[in-house]
């Protein structure tokens, strides 16, 4: 066991909300546009990892023997208006804990138009050497680094629907794609592959017009009032419509009455009657933003279809994800196309220019790593209110977790395409968003208190515990006013968030000490559970297997309503089966695996494992151990990370060997290798199968058996998930509103059997 | 039935071979009764196009009714009416036969928005005692189709546009083998010239309808055509940019400013952006990056005239145009584009921008090809 510099007392977080963990930052990036300014920087973070025990003989429930130091990689990405630049690479200045020297000699890589106009100070107050890199090279780098690592990145925009923004699921092929640049003029780029890509066209009827003739029309200043302004005029005071025309539609040509026919058209005919200007500046800035954006949504849909390419990216300072631009583009777009082709948009559109340029010779960020947004630490979808560094400056930010291993999509798929991990998407489901909202703010708490306890010795444990919970119920009632501020809300994310928060405030395993705990005691009975199983006839033995994995099952810290049972009874295996409700089962598919393992032996089982204790020691291990008797080369798959009282990979490791000093059949399997535990890159209490750890891809290649266990993974995630093997999802629903809103009561219980269509 | 006044049209139609909505042929064989006209009622203008019989006989003449001398007079020794009105002396078609007459083709043109002063006028000079129907096109025959017949006792026939558009201008092209030209070395401005097409084997070709808004048609063969594109970004806007940047009110007074302007001051190039050519991707230096892109900017807001913001608008809505265009060639497959209708009046700015997009970005594959009677082709149908 390491026990040195572990921290007696710990340090409360950063007040400062911006410019986080700047002390670090080892490598930076800029993208400085006509507008706004990107700053990228890599730094490291120093966390409080929690280690397991492999000597059972140390003591439990000491605080210091359980946490070593560690460092993660994060990137940073704050966004702010250009004009500011100057005091922001202040502040960068005064906060770097090297001094200007320590940076002399070092690079920084500058994209945008400004980047030219600014090299100068950003030398002077950094004293980095400013290396230019090109513009749309950067776009593209940016693009696809977040198309393949961030969840949600692109959605689709219908203004009028409910809910208005469609989140794309992951996709295992990004090419080929249009990235159609909207700065100052339009460029339009075909990117076929990582690294090759062309410019086919572009505009000079971009951003720059906008905001060209808006500022020569109107009195607005600048690009956010004249947006501002053109959201509430009227384009029908200026624009000539077909109905002005034709007094109605004009049905031959399939032109609806109110289509523009000519942008502008009204004007000349108020003016020449001498007439008072019957439009209003707010007019005249609504019918220039229609007019680019349907300008540049047909030309965008001329390339694509010119090109055969189905989906069109946005990227650029002109749209910031401004609602009626995005509607007016996606509208333009689908006419022009007649629905061929698709208008994306990107969650962290602004930020492609300076993630390209930072990833340029960044070796810190190759091929073998992946990354993940933090959720804690990134702002909401704009426009949405974001933090201000100090009272007029406002920033968006963007975070990523650097993950030790490149991710892929589980080989078993049997449409990656088409995979959505959650079972249910909370943007969509009214009823269900408002149950889950309510249900995590009311058991903040419990999660407080743990996170609390896991730190007895701590004297900051209990401010940085508030921290958190402020920090957890803002959240929340942000995602009420709008659940689509981080992507699709899901109870997935809702679960990621709170680890995410947990982690930020320095509770990076709340539950370590519960877990070991229980550990202990299901290992204790282990032995005998194993004796009882294996006296029972073959039938018996393979029904009573399956209501042990689904006993176990209830020992889940995350469930308010076990927590309360295991909190205030004496609550063991044997109680749990009680809880078990009588066949048949709310998905009842025992009989038909029975049936099953009547037959021949699979040849190798991966099974995605949930909990701790009871769960992994006594229900699933057994589980594991028959199919091994028979032949079975076993897999489990474990979280990389810790996350509630889920079992980490390093955990399961120790558990195995320890298994294996009480049971022989496991111990040579783990000798042999065909039992081997391995991680899944996941951090979560549920399962996003798109983004697998690529070495457990590639071992699960050949697996004719998927097991998947647990409310999280086999629930609220992977529910539907179809695969081209058999598999099998086994849980307990230990939530009353979800067992009722599937069909059951309380502790109704998924036994879900899918031949995955293989003949035996 | 159909009605007496529309015989200009069946007479036309007969030579084509082709009897729309039915109307009966035997009617056709009758001379028409004057006067001969043809309305098209766009967004901004309305065409009208007056054929002048030039084969009156002493007998026609005697029995001639004294109105339909008077409207005769009235709007061949005027080349203005009211103060909106005007007659395109210069796109009049001498010694042309329709229907077994020979005569002059007259073309007037005045603004939408005087509908109500036309249909007074209409309603003055006694057109009502004359004529039940006049053949008419454009979306204002659906709009103003209450008001002829309420106001002047007058019913529109009414024709499909884009059918009109493209009869009449194969028409033109049959009757005048002067009428197609394109614009030769368009690369190099000063030395730019016109020069005649030979429009005889036209299929396919693409019509680019430059109006108030834009359409964009294919065309395969005498009847048959499809609109594939359009944009509402056409001569409305560019007038109505201009009315709103300059305080101009004509397109006349607009196309004046603009051809004393330099647009480069308005617009951002991308040699002012790259310091020169962005060889990367192929882009010339005095390439409009971003038009109006300087504008953003107080100081150089200052900086610009009416002149120069009248000649960045036309200049960004023909380059918007010509790109358009240029991709739905691409796109069909097509190489020849004539561009028509009331933005290129007067306006050779345009035509040569559009000259140039098309040979500069094609590399020479794509031939722009524009037409004398532009302003009024949607009339005659053949």
């Amino acid at each position: 066991m390491d026990g040195k510099g572990i921290p007696k007392s710990i340090k409360l977080p950063e007040t400062i909300k911006v410019f986080r963990n700047l002390k670090n930052a080892k490598r930076f990036a800029i993208d400085i546009g006509g507008s706004l300014t990107k700053i990228a920087y890599y730094s490291t973070l120093s966390h409080r990892r929690a280690t397991y025990a492999k000597d059972k003989e140390k003591p439990l429930m000491s605080d210091d023997h359980t946490y070593a130091i560690s460092e993660s990689a994060r990137l940073h990405f704050v966004k702010f208006e250009t004009k500011y630049i100057e005091r922001c690479l202040d502040f960068v200045q005064a906060n770097l804990v090297g001094t200007r020297e320590k940076m002399v000699g070092k690079i920084i890589k500058a994209t945008g138009g400004g980047a030219y106009k600014y090299s100068n100070l950003i030398q002077d107050k950094l004293g980095l050497k400013v290396e230019k890199e090109d513009e749309m090279g950067c776009l593209i780098k940016g693009c696809n680094f977040l198309l393949k690592n961030i969840s949600d990145e692109a959605f689709v925009f219908h203004r009028h629907a409910n809910p208005e923004y469609e989140f794309q699921t992951a996709d295992p092929n990004i090419f080929p794609y249009l990235l159609v640049n909207i700065g100052s003029g339009v460029s339009i780029l075909k990117v076929e592959s990582e690294d090759s890509y062309e410019r086919i066209g572009g505009t000079a009827t971009g951003g720059g017009t906008f905001w060209g003739l808006g500022s020569l029309l109107t009195k607005a200043k600048g690009f956010d009032e004249l947006l501002e302004l053109a959201e509430v005029g009227d384009h029908r005071n200026t624009d000539l419509l077909v109905g002005d025309i034709y007094g109605g539609d004009y049905k031959s040509l399939g032109l609806e009455c109110d289509l523009i026919a000519s942008a502008f058209g009204k004007v000349c005919h108020l003016s020449r009657k001498g007439k008072q200007m019957q439009c209003s500046e707010a007019d005249v800035a609504k019918s220039l933003l229609f007019t680019i954006s349907n300008d540049i949504g047909q030309i965008a849909s001329l390339y694509a279809m010119m090109h055969n390419i189905r989906k069109v990216y946005f990227g650029g300072y002109f749209l910031r994800n401004h609602p009626l631009s995005m509607h007016t583009i996606s509208y333009s777009i689908n006419y022009w196309s007649k629905g061929s082709v698709q208008s994306l948009f990107l969650r962290h559109e602004g930020y492609l220019g300076a993630i390209g340029a930072f990833l340029k010779g960044a070796e810190q960020c190759g091929e073998n790593y992946s990354w993940q947004e933090n959720y804690a630490g990134s702002s909401a979808l704009e426009p949405q209110p974001c933090t201000w560094l100090d009272n007029n400056v406002p920033f968006a930010q963007l975070e990523m977790d650097r993950w030790e291993s490149p991710v892929s999509f589980c080989p078993l798929l049997s449409d990656p395409n088409n995979y959505i991990p959650d079972a249910v998407d909370l943007n969509v489901d009214h009823e269900a968003r408002k149950y889950w909202l309510d249900c995590f703010e009311q058991s903040i708490d419990k999660f407080v208190d743990c996170a609390i306890a896991s730190q007895v010795d701590s004297e900051t444990a209990e401010e940085r515990a508030n921290q958190f919970k402020e920090q957890y119920i803002k959240r929340l009632h942000q995602l009420r006013k709008q659940p689509f501020a981080y992507g699709n809300l899901t109870v997935r994310s809702l679960l990621d968030t709170i680890q995410h928060c947990m982690k930020e405030f320095d509770f990076p395993d709340p539950y370590i000490s519960v877990k070991q705990c229980e550990n202990e005691a299901a290992l204790s009975q282990l032995s005998e559970r194993l004796n009882y199983l294996d006296s029972l006839p073959p039938e018996d033995r393979n029904k009573e297997l399956v209501v042990s994995v689904l006993a176990g099952n209830m020992f889940d810290w995350g469930a308010r309503a076990v927590v309360e049972i295991m909190e205030n009874e004496q609550f063991g295996l044997s109680e749990a089966k009680e809880k078990i409700p009588d066949r048949p089962w709310l998905i009842d598919n025992l009989d038909m695996w029975l049936e099953r393992m009547r037959g021949p032996a699979h040849n190798h089982a991966a099974i995605f494992i949930d909990n701790s204790g009871v769960d992994i020691i006594l229900g699933i291990l057994p589980f594991a151990r028959e199919l091994i008797k028979r032949g079975t080369k076993v897999i489990l798959c474990a979280n990389s990370e810790p996350a509630l009282n889920d079992v980490t990979h390093k955990e399961l490791e120790v558990i195995l060997s320890q298994a294996g000093t009480i049971c022989p059949i496991i111990n040579q399997a783990v000798e042999n290798g065909t039992l081997e535990a391995m991680e899944t890159a996941q951090a979560g209490p549920c399962l996003d199968l798109s983004r697998l750890n690529s070495s457990l891809a590639k071992a699960i290649t050949n697996v004719d058996l998927i097991v998947i266990e647990g409310m999280g993974r086999a629930v609220h995630t992977n529910l539907y998930a179809k695969f081209t093997c058999e598999s099998l999802r086994v849980a307990v629903i230990k939530n009353r509103w979800l067992a009722e809103k599937l069909g059951g009561e309380m502790f109704a219980v998924i036994f879900k059997y899918d031949s995955g269509n293989t003949i035996f | 039935m159909a009605p007496q006044s529309c015989r200009v049209c069946i007479k036309l139609r007969m030579a084509s071979g082709s009897i729309p909505n039915g109307q009966s042929l035997s009617e056709s064989s009758d001379y028409p009764c004057m006067p001969w006209f043809g309305m098209d009622i766009g967004g901004t203008l309305t065409k009208l196009v007056y054929f002048e019989p030039k084969d009156i006989t002493p007998d026609e003449a005697n029995e001639e009714v004294e109105v339909l001398r008077n409207i005769r007079r009235y709007l061949t020794k005027n080349s203005a009416y009211g103060s909106t009105g005007h007659r395109d002396t210069h796109l009049q078609m001498d010694d042309v036969e329709i229907g077994g007459r020979r005569g002059i083709i007259h073309f007037i043109r005045f603004p939408t928005s005087e509908m109500p002063n036309f249909l007074a006028l209409a309603k003055s000079k006694g057109m009502a005692t004359l004529i039940t129907t006049v053949c008419a096109t454009g979306g204002g025959a659906y709009k103003f189709e209450e008001n002829f017949a309420n106001e002047v006792n007058m019913k529109l026939a009414k024709y499909d546009e884009l059918d009109s558009l493209i009869r009449g201008m194969l028409y033109v092209e049959m009757n005048n083998p002067m009428e197609c030209y394109y614009w030769s070395n368009p690369i190099e401005y000063e030395s730019c010239q016109k020069e005649r097409y030979d429009f005889s084997d036209p299929y396919p070709f693409l019509i680019v309808n430059i109006g108030s808004g834009v359409s964009v048609l294919a065309v395969y063969g005498e009847s048959s055509y499809k609109r594939i594109s359009g944009t509402s970004l056409g001569g409305g806007t560019f007038l109505g940019l201009c009315c709103l940047l300059t305080g101009c009110n004509t397109f006349e007074e607009a196309i004046e400013l603009a051809t004393k302007g330099d647009n480069t001051k308005v617009d951002k190039l991308v040699k002012d952006i790259y310091g020169g050519d962005y060889d990367r991707f192929g882009l010339p230096g005095d390439l409009v990056a971003s038009s109006f892109g300087h504008m953003n900017s107080s100081s150089k807001r200052n900086e610009v005239s009416k002149e120069d913001l009248a000649r960045a608008t036309l200049v960004t809505i023909t380059n918007n145009i010509g790109s358009i265009a240029r991709m739905c060639a691409l796109n069909e497959k097509i190489n020849k584009v004539v561009f028509v209708g009331n933005f290129l009046r007067v306006n050779p700015i345009s035509m040569k921008l559009l000259a140039y997009a098309m040979e500069y970005w094609s590399k020479g594959t794509l031939k722009a090809l524009f037409l004398e009677h532009e302003v009024i082709i949607i009339i005659i149908r053949v």
